[in-house]
C-alpha cells in the first residue's frame, strides 16, 4: 500500500537516483541495497518527508503522503542511524516518553515487559549513559515492540548488535509481517526471515 | 494502548524537559548566575551614585535578561537534533507546534522564570522602589516568554549550523527590541508616577500574538532545517 513512482532525489548537485518506482504490500519486507553514498538513507528519510523529492510521488493507501501528513505518521515507525535516546534518562523513561511522542499512553508494566525482552533485564532504571552501545539500540528498538504502526523503516537497525539480538529482531520482523506488516530497512549484514519472500532494490 | 490528547502530550514534553534540565543543572545555574553577574558589574562600573543607579536600574536588568536568554536558546532544540530525538519528533502523529509549545514553555521555566526570580533581590541592589520593582517583575513575567517564543524561532532556523549560536542572536536580538522598549517604559512610567497599564498591556498582547504565531512559524523552521 506505499507506493513510489518515478521518485528522484539529489543532495547538492549530486543526483543519487531517478526514476524509482516500486509498490509495498501488507506483509511484504523489502531491503535497500547499494555502496555507501548511494543513497540508502536519503531513500528512507524521503518516504519520511524529511527530504522533499525532487520529482516523483509517495503514495499511502492511495493518497500523497504530503498530503495526509500527520495521518501518515501515525501508521509508520521510522528507526535512523540515531538511537533518539537521552543518556540522561533511564531505558524506562526514554521508552515511555518515545511512546508519548508518537501518540501512545504506555504503562510502566508493558514497558519494562518491552525492555526485558529486548534482553536490558534489570537495567530498566539505570540512566542510558552506563550502557554499553548495543545496548543502547536495544533500547532504541523496544520502540518495535511498543508500537501498532503497520510501516517500520528500518535504517541500519542491526548496527551495534550482537547475534542473539540479531536473532531477536529476526524475530520481531517475521511477527511484525505475519500481522500484515510493511518494513523496508538497509543493512549491511545479512538478515534472514524465516518463511518470508526477501524483495530487493538496489540503487547504483 | 491508549491515544495520548493533545493536553497530555504538551504536559509529556515539558516535564520531559523539566526532568532533563534537573539532570543537567549546569545549564540551568550558568544562565542565572550570569545574569546576577552581569546586573552585579554595572555599580563597580559606573560608580555607587545612588541617583543614577536607580535610573538606569530597569535597563540594565532588562538588558541583562535579554542576554542571559539568548545564552540558553541555541540548547532549545540542538541537544534533540544531535541525538535523533527531533525526528522522532518530526514524525509524531499530532501537531508538531504542540510538541514546540511545549518545548518553549519548558525552556521558559528553566531559564526565564529563575531571572524573574533573582529579580526582586537585584533590584533591591540598585534602590528600586517596592513599586517599580513590582512592575519590573509583572513586565519581566509578561516578556521573558516572548524572548523564549521569538527565539526558539532563530534556535530552529540556525539549527546544526556552525557558529549557530552568534548568528542566532544577530537574528534574534533586533526582534527582542519592542519587548526591551514596552519592559523598561512600564517601570519609568510608574517611577514618574505615571500608569503603566499601557505599556503591560501591549507587552500583554505581544505575548499572545507570540503564543499564536511562533510555535508555527518554529515548527515550519525546523522542517526547514532537517532536510
Amino acid at each position: 500500500m506505499l507506493e513510489v513512482s518515478n521518485l528522484a532525489c539529489s543532495r547538492g548537485d549530486h543526483r543519487l537516483f531517478s526514476d524509482l518506482s516500486f509498490a509495498l504490500y501488507p506483509g511484504q519486507i523489502m531491503q535497500i541495497q547499494g555502496a555507501n553514498g548511494s543513497g540508502k538513507t536519503s531513500l528512507l528519510r524521503t518516504l519520511c518527508g524529511f527530504i522533499i523529492p525532487d520529482d516523483g510521488k509517495i503514495t499511502w493507501r492511495g493518497e500523497d503522503v504530503r498530503e495526509l501528513d500527520e495521518a501518515y505518521f501515525a501508521e509508520m515507525m521510522y528507526l535512523g542511524h540515531l538511537n533518539a535516546i537521552k543518556d540522561e534518562l533511564s531505558a524506562l523513561e526514554n521508552l515511555c516518553i518515545s511512546a508519548g511522542l508518537s501518540g501512545t499512553e504506555l504503562n510502566e508494566k508493558d514497558a519494562v515487559a518491552a525492555l526485558r525482552r529486548m534482553g536490558l533485564k534489570g537495567r530498566e532504571r539505570l540512566p542510558t549513559k552506563v550502557l554499553s552501545q548495543g545496548q543502547r539500540r536495544r533500547v532504541s528498538l523496544a520502540r518495535l515492540l511498543v508500537s501498532d504502526a503497520k510501516l517500520w523503516i528500518l535504517d541500519e537497525p542491526l548496527a551495534a548488535l550482537d547475534v542473539g539480538a540479531v536473532a531477536l529482531i529476526q524475530e520481531l520482523i517475521a511477527e511484525h509481517l505475519a500481522e500484515h506488516g510493511m518494513v523496508m530497512f538497509t543493512t549491511h549484514q545479512p538478515l534472514q526471515v524465516a518463511g518470508m519472500e526477501m524483495r530487493c532494490l538496489s540503487l547504483s | 494502548m491508549n491515544k495520548l490528547s493533545l493536553f497530555s502530550l504538551l504536559m509529556l514534553v515539558v516535564r520531559r524537559d523539566l526532568v532533563l534540565a534537573m539532570r543537567r543543572r549546569a545549564d540551568v545555574l550558568t544562565t542565572l548566575i550570569f545574569f546576577v553577574m552581569v546586573v552585579s558589574l554595572f555599580p563597580l562600573g559606573v560608580g555607587p551614585e545612588m541617583d543614577m543607579l536607580r535610573k538606569m536600574a530597569p535597563g540594565v536588568l532588562w538588558v541583562a535578561a535579554l542576554l542571559a536568554s539568548m545564552l540558553s536558546l541555541g540548547r532549545l532544540f540542538s541537544a534533540d537534533y544531535l541525538d535523533g530525538t527531533l525526528e522522532q519528533m518530526l514524525l509524531a502523529p499530532q501537531s508538531l507546534s504542540v510538541l514546540v509549545l511545549g518545548k518553549m514553555a519548558a525552556h521558559w521555566m528553566v531559564s526565564g522564570l529563575p531571572l524573574v526570580l533573582m529579580t526582586p533581590v537585584l533590584g533591591l541592589q540598585f534602590d528600586m522602589s517596592i513599586q517599580a520593582i513590582a512592575v519590573l517583575i509583572l513586565g519581566l513575567l509578561l516578556g521573558t516568554p516572548i524572548l523564549s517564543m521569538v527565539g526558539a524561532i532563530g534556535a530552529a532556523l540556525t539549527l546544526g549550523l556552525r557558529g549557530g549560536g552568534v548568528l542566532l542572536s544577530l537574528l534574534v536580538l533586533p526582534l527582542c527590541i519592542p519587548v526591551l522598549i514596552f519592559g523598561t517604559g512600564a517601570v519609568e512610567a510608574v517611577t514618574s508616577g505615571l500608569s503603566a497599564s499601557s505599556h503591560l498591556s501591549l507587552m500583554g498582547a505581544l505575548l499572545v500574538l507570540a503564543l499564536a504565531f511562533t510555535p508555527w512559524v518554529t515548527a515550519q523552521a525546523l522542517r526547514i532545517s532537517m532536510e
